[in-house]
């Protein structure tokens, strides 16, 4: 079940915040992989290191100890920069808390990653637009944040997510903010996002009702991989 | 890239205006009060500088007495010798022309109409020593002065207030207790800047006003024009012993006569309004310099308000170079958009002031350019240090701060 050449392959992770006395192992040896395209739910009890393992994985930290290969890359040894580089090309995230950029447009908050590649004017425009329909949101293109309910929102940061057409998509509790239908749908736009154009998905997640949207879940437990079960998502594909 | 961190800078700013307007005020007023300083200062050098001109430039004035005070009691001093106008001539090296002036003043009447006014007997020297052109009419003739005829040039006052719409020229008027003829008609040459106006003035031949008006031969002033291979302050001091002796000064005698070096007055003036031009820039050169502190300051509050976007930038994949050209040409655009509405209200400035200070508009553009460029290395140095702070944030710290 664990392939050798693994798309994203954690070996005994750990990761110590602080110094001395205040000291605190959040991570304690993770073993972790995943395959490409895979829909992975992350569940564990609150400290567990859920968050800090999907730092780690999203490339925006550095494990203490412990190796870390994404597409091969080994990422524990490349810079600050070469992991903003690997962020900008592979890597999308939606955050519990949307992080959109306040009284930004919607479509300006779409186009903010392939400012970052320098795409000309007219087809960043082009690429954000579709990404803004993909999530249905077409025609709010030119609200502002504040004009959007959480929903909206949350539809928002998906489609800054996706715009690049990462490989993978990096979701810390997507759902935290939002009520159950609106969870539920956002949850349907990740499985749809992930069955149809196969970008693999990693989200963290209390709710178990969220969870078995995904094919597999992994459960955290004092800074450990306690144990992995299939979710729903894969019985819904795999006849 | 760099146009893409433009566009991103100037959204930020126009996001944020009345932020973006208080952060620039500062270079505001310093640019606008540096140019507006130093052009005015200028305009009012020149202004200096050109009513000396006025006066005339390499020309001495000599009179009796001690400079402009009448100064301490005493009898009056002599007036000078028609011979001491020769001795000068004569002995003094590096003098182009010597012009004896004898001075009255008299009420001028034609035709009903009267003017009171200043009478100026002179020879035809005067016109060597400071070019004065003529409108219409002739110099005196050798002859004439010879003879101390009836004959004059009028100055333009005159001719306006005394003729109006008639040709003065070949007119005979009553002046004092004689009738003159017309001769010659003086160009306008307006206000002196001190001494009042210059065209208010009827020029005679010396002798003339010497037997009609003055009834001596006693000469008011001298005027001695100098050669301009040498220094008026040379001849100055020759000058000085040379009268100093005909007049038997001895010892430790004062002088009790004066010479009005214009060169000297005008270059002494020229370099105090530079100076002070300078030391006015310079106190707006500070504003500048505070204009450039308020841009860090805001900058820095500006970077911590922005952090959760800064971490957002970098999550997305910004690297930290980018980050930090953003809030360095974020302040530079800031800094420079300051510098460019002070210039302009610096014009504004100039435009309302210079007609109240009676000096020339004028436009530098060195002085222009110069305090642009100022406002963006501002910009540059002062946004380093926030720009810098804001590109060395860790991502996930900055996506959690509130
Ligand atoms: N920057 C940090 N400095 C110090 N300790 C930290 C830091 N980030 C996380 N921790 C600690 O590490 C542990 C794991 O945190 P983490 O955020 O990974 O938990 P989590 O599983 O995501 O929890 P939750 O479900 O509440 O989000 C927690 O005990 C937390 O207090
Ligand atoms: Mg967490």
């Amino acid at each position: 079940m664990v392939a050798e050449d693994s798309f994203i392959s954690l070996r005994g992770i750990t990761k110590v915040y602080g110094e001395g006395a205040t000291a605190f192992q959040a991570l304690k040896g993770v073993d972790l992989d995943v395959a490409q395209g895979d829909f992975v739910a992350v569940m564990g009890p609150s400290g567990s290191g859920k968050s800090t393992a999907m730092n780690i994985i999203g490339c925006l930290d550095v494990p203490t100890s412990g190796t870390f290969r994404f597409k091969g890359f080994p990422v524990e040894t490349l810079d600050r920069d070469q992991r903003a580089l690997l962020r900008r090309k592979y890597l999308g995230f939606v955050f519990q808390g949307f992080n959109l950029l306040a009284r930004t447009s919607a479509l300006e908050n779409v186009e903010l990653p392939l400012l970052y590649r320098g795409d000309p004017k007219a087809e960043r425009r082009e690429t954000a637009m579709n990404a803004l329909d993909k999530v249905g949101l077409k025609e709010w293109w030119d609200h502002t944040p504040a004009e959007l309910s959480g929903g909206q929102q949350q539809r928002v940061a998906i489609a800054r997510a996706l715009v690049t057409n990462p490989d993978v998509l990096l979701a810390d509790e997507p759902t935290g903010n939002l009520d159950s239908e609106r969870s539920v749908e956002i949850m349907e736009l990740l499985a749809a996002l992930n069955r149809e154009a196969g970008i693999t998905v990693l989200m963290v997640t209390h709710e178990p009702d969220m969870a078995s949207f995904a094919r597999t879940i992994v459960h955290f437990k004092d800074g450990l991989v306690d144990r992995i079960e299939q979710g729903n998502g894969a019985k819904a594909v795999t006849p | 890239m760099l146009g893409t961190t433009f566009l991103l800078a100037l959204r930020s700013i126009l996001r944020h205006k009345l932020r973006s307007f208080l952060t620039t005020l500062g270079i505001i007023i310093g640019v606008a009060a540096v140019v507006t300083m130093v052009t005015l200062g200028k305009a009012t050098t020149a202004a200096v500088q050109q009513q000396i001109a006025a006066l005339g430039t390499n020309i001495l004035q000599v009179r009796p007495g001690q400079g402009f005070g009448r100064g301490g009691g005493g009898p009056r001093p002599p007036d000078f010798e028609p011979a001491d106008v020769t001795a000068i001539q004569q002995q003094v090296t590096g003098v182009t022309a010597v012009a004896p002036q004898a001075q009255s003043t008299a009420t001028a009447i034609y035709e009903g109409a009267n003017w009171s006014t200043t009478i100026n007997g002179t020879t035809s020297a005067y016109f060597v020593v400071q070019p004065w052109p003529l409108t219409a009419g002739r110099l005196f003739t050798p002859a004439e002065e010879g003879a101390g005829k009836a004959v004059c040039i009028i100055g333009s006052t005159v001719a306006k207030n005394l003729f109006r719409n008639v040709e003065p020229i070949g007119k005979r008027f009553r002046i004092g207790d004689i009738s003159c003829d017309v001769i010659g008609l003086l160009s306008t040459r307006g206000q002196a800047g001190f001494g009042g106006d210059q065209d208010d003035v009827v020029i005679m031949p010396l002798k003339t006003v010497q037997r009609r008006f003055t009834g001596s031969t006693d000469v008011r002033m001298i005027l001695v024009g100098v050669d301009q291979a040498y220094s008026t302050a040379q001849v100055t001091s020759t000058l000085t012993d040379l009268l100093r002796d005909r007049r038997h000064l001895t010892g430790g005698k004062p002088d009790d006569f004066n010479i009005f070096d214009t060169k000297q007055i005008s270059d002494t003036l020229t370099s105090t309004t530079t100076m002070l031009t300078q030391i006015v820039a310079a106190v707006a050169g500070i504003s500048l310099v505070v204009g450039g502190i308020g841009i860090m300051n805001i900058m820095l509050v500006s970077v911590t308000e922005r952090t959760r976007e800064i971490g957002i930038r970098l999550a997305i994949g910004a690297v930290a170079s980018e980050v930090l050209m953003q809030f360095l040409v974020e302040a530079v655009v800031l800094s420079c958009l300051g510098g460019v509405i002070g210039l302009l209200i610096a014009q504004l400035v100039i435009g309302v002031l210079t007609p109240v200070m009676q000096v020339p508009w004028t436009f530098d553009p060195q002085i222009n350019a110069f305090a642009f460029l100022i406002s963006g290395v501002i910009g540059v140095v002062f946004g380093y240090f926030p720009a810098r702070r804001a590109a060395s944030l860790n991502p996930i710290d900055a996506l959690r701060h509130e």
